[in-house]
């Protein structure tokens, strides 16, 4: 009695340990190809941006160790290391809170029941569809200072309205403008897109029950959005930011390919700081280090927003202690 | 006689309610639509001016509407430019790059959703904080990893790297469809002698159609749309994708007797045009993928 009442556990436990060891080893075989693109394409080369940053490196001859040369040159002799962190975060504060309250705006305005909405939805987001390179030839042509459609119809709509006709500025090749250019051309792609569409399947997951019992209570319109919507959706306004801010911090193909930065480096960004220095002048130990530095940067900012995180965002099903 | 005084009572209220409920109604859609139209003004242009003789690209004051259409300028991209080997070497780079991920993400996925191995977790974990990693700190070490390998202006940077694992978002994806599939469904197959692979590819796949799409259409149009790899990674003007084409042509000289601001108009027609569609086709699934990504955010 006592044997099968010892022996049997043993059992068991031997073929549920071997079938699990057979599952465990399928699952790493299954895996496996993630793994090796995880260690190769990703978190390798990412160590190795670390390494880099600590030497001279021009492809030609072997790395040389300097230690942390290259992030004291970077804080001290780079005239444009100061000047492209300034233009990149002016960027991330500019762009990010419009593109945000842009895509919610439009997100609301999808989520009052019309009839068409689908119709209407897919309107707001074919201008996301477009390849970066399309819009800003076809901006770039909109907003010409000469020729530009923009330009055009301020100067016919001041001479209809106020009797003299305002020339506009000449966007892309002024460099107080080429900025407000591309965060106009920018929205343009974004309101509509996907922080749009998540914005919308937030605002949809809020129960209508909530919206009738404030009502019966005497709340406005006003009053519904601030102490309902934006709480119900604020993951979702979360998740637009962090991804949005990442996103922003990188910002390359839209001022490389209207104006390679220009002019006067009024539009140089971060990120093509780290091309034009790895790709153009070969130094790819400096790059590295560049490359670090925002690397950082992103995180320590990710980290923030989470921890800022805790007290505005609100988890319908979180249980708090 | 109370009755019919109830009666018209409620009509007049009902209608007052119609009249208010119209114009609420009405003027929310005529705002949209107002919109809509401005947000629509540069894809309109941008087709409409495609066909415009080039003088009247370049017109002081701008001429909205074309005074003939020169329906030439499209077939002369098409055959007088690198245009047709860029478009040809966007889809061949992207349906492989699209391929690769559609495999090995399902792989990486099917694997997170149905085993349990030690240290599932964590990996998991580090998956998701990779959708977090910027490019930038990739970009220097890849290339000199594909300098070594002899990788550089071939199409290879761009292709094998999708057939290993294709990115964590893609991977949770799939992961998180193929936990919405009863176990059972696997379980059973079992019994009857499938073996993991099978499993995959004959039970859990064949449900899994919806996420194939989203997987497809995004990957598809995140490859078609890369810019930053080929344009580190291609040096032939012939080898170039259609986005760095593009702007290869743009900063180049002119070089034939065409004019240029026709032709690249053409090609940013040219080259939205497949996107589009295909968003058109799977919508659907498009949405879906996007609204998905938010989930879990």
């Amino acid at each position: 009695m006592s044997t099968i009442a010892s022996g049997r556990p043993i059992v068991a436990s031997r073929t549920r340990s071997a079938f699990a060891r057979q599952e465990a080893m399928y699952g790493y075989i299954f895996l496996a190809p993630w793994l090796i693109g995880l260690a190769v394409f990703v978190l390798g080369p990412m160590i190795a941006s670390f390494a880099l940053s600590a030497t001279v490196y021009g492809i030609v001859k072997p790395p040389e160790f300097v230690g942390l040369a290259n992030f004291t040159r970077m804080f001290t002799d780079d005239v444009q290391f100061w000047p492209s962190v300034g233009r990149t975060a002016l960027w991330g504060a500019t762009f990010v809170p419009l593109a945000i309250g842009g895509a919610l705006a439009v997100a609301l305005l999808l989520n009052q029941g019309m009839k068409l909405t689908n119709m209407y939805r897919t309107g707001f987001f074919l201008p996301h569809l477009f390849p970066t390179v399309a819009s800003i030839y076809i901006w770039s042509w909109l907003l010409h200072p000469q020729f530009g459609f923009v330009n055009e119809s301020i100067f016919q709509l001041t001479y209809n309205l106020i009797g003299t006709g305002i020339e506009g500025p000449a966007w892309l090749a002024s460099k107080d403008w080429v900025v407000p250019s591309l965060i106009i051309i920018a929205l343009w792609g974004a309101i509509g897109g996907n922080s749009m569409m998540i914005f919308l399947a937030g605002l949809q997951g809020v129960p209508k029950e909530m919206y009738e019992v404030a009502e019966i209570d005497g709340a406005n319109a006003f009053q519904r959005f601030l102490n309902i919507t934006l709480p119900m959706i604020s993951p979702t306004l979360f998740f637009n930011l962090v991804l949005g801010l990442i996103a922003a911090l990188q910002a390359f193909e839209n001022a490389f390919v209207a104006t390679a930065g220009g002019p006067a480096y009024a539009a140089y960004f971060y990120s093509l700081h780290i091309y034009t220095t790895a790709f153009k002048f070969g130094e790819m130990g400096y790059g590295a280090a560049l490359a670090v530095v925002s690397f950082i940067t992103l995180v320590t900012l990710t980290y923030f927003n989470f921890r800022l995180s805790r007290r505005w965002v609100y988890y319908a099903g979180e249980i708090k202690d | 006689m109370s009755a019919a005084a109830s009666v018209s009572h409620r009509s007049v209220r009902s209608r007052r309610a119609f009249w208010q409920y119209t114009l609420g109604w009405g003027g929310l859609h005529v705002f949209t639509i107002l919109v809509l139209l401005a947000m629509m003004v540069p894809l309109v242009w941008a087709l409409i001016s495609s066909f415009k003789p080039s003088l009247e690209i370049r017109r002081v004051p701008p001429v909205f509407w074309p005074s003939e259409f020169l329906w030439q300028t499209y077939p002369q991209v098409i055959g007088h430019s690198l245009f047709p080997n860029w478009a040809q070497n966007t889809f061949f780079i992207s349906i492989l790059a699209t391929l690769g991920v559609m495999t090995s993400a399902a792989l990486a996925g099917y694997s997170f959703a149905r085993f349990r191995f030690p240290g599932r977790n964590l990996l998991f974990g580090v998956t998701i904080s990779t959708i977090m990693l910027p490019d930038a700190v990739r970009l220097i070490p890849t290339y000199l990893l594909y300098y070594q390998l002899g990788w550089l202006n071939t199409y290879l940077p761009l292709i094998v790297p999708f057939w290993f694992g294709g990115g964590a978002f893609f991977i949770f994806l799939f992961r998180q469809f193929f936990m919405t599939i009863p176990i059972e469904m696997d379980e059973a197959a079992k019994i009857d002698g499938a073996s993991y692979l099978q499993v995959l590819v004959f039970i859990v796949l064949p449900l899994s159609l919806p996420v194939m799409a989203t997987v497809g259409i995004i990957a598809f149009i995140n490859n078609y749309n890369s810019f930053i790899f080929p344009l580190i990674v291609l040096n032939d003007a012939v080898k170039f994708t259609l986005p760095i084409g593009l702007r290869y042509f743009a900063v180049g000289p002119e070089t034939d007797a065409i004019p240029k601001d026709n032709q690249l108009l053409a090609m940013s027609v040219l080259m939205t045009a497949p996107i589009v569609t295909l968003f058109f086709v799977g919508q659907r699934y498009f949405v879906q993928g996007v609204v998905m990504s938010g989930i879990k955010g």
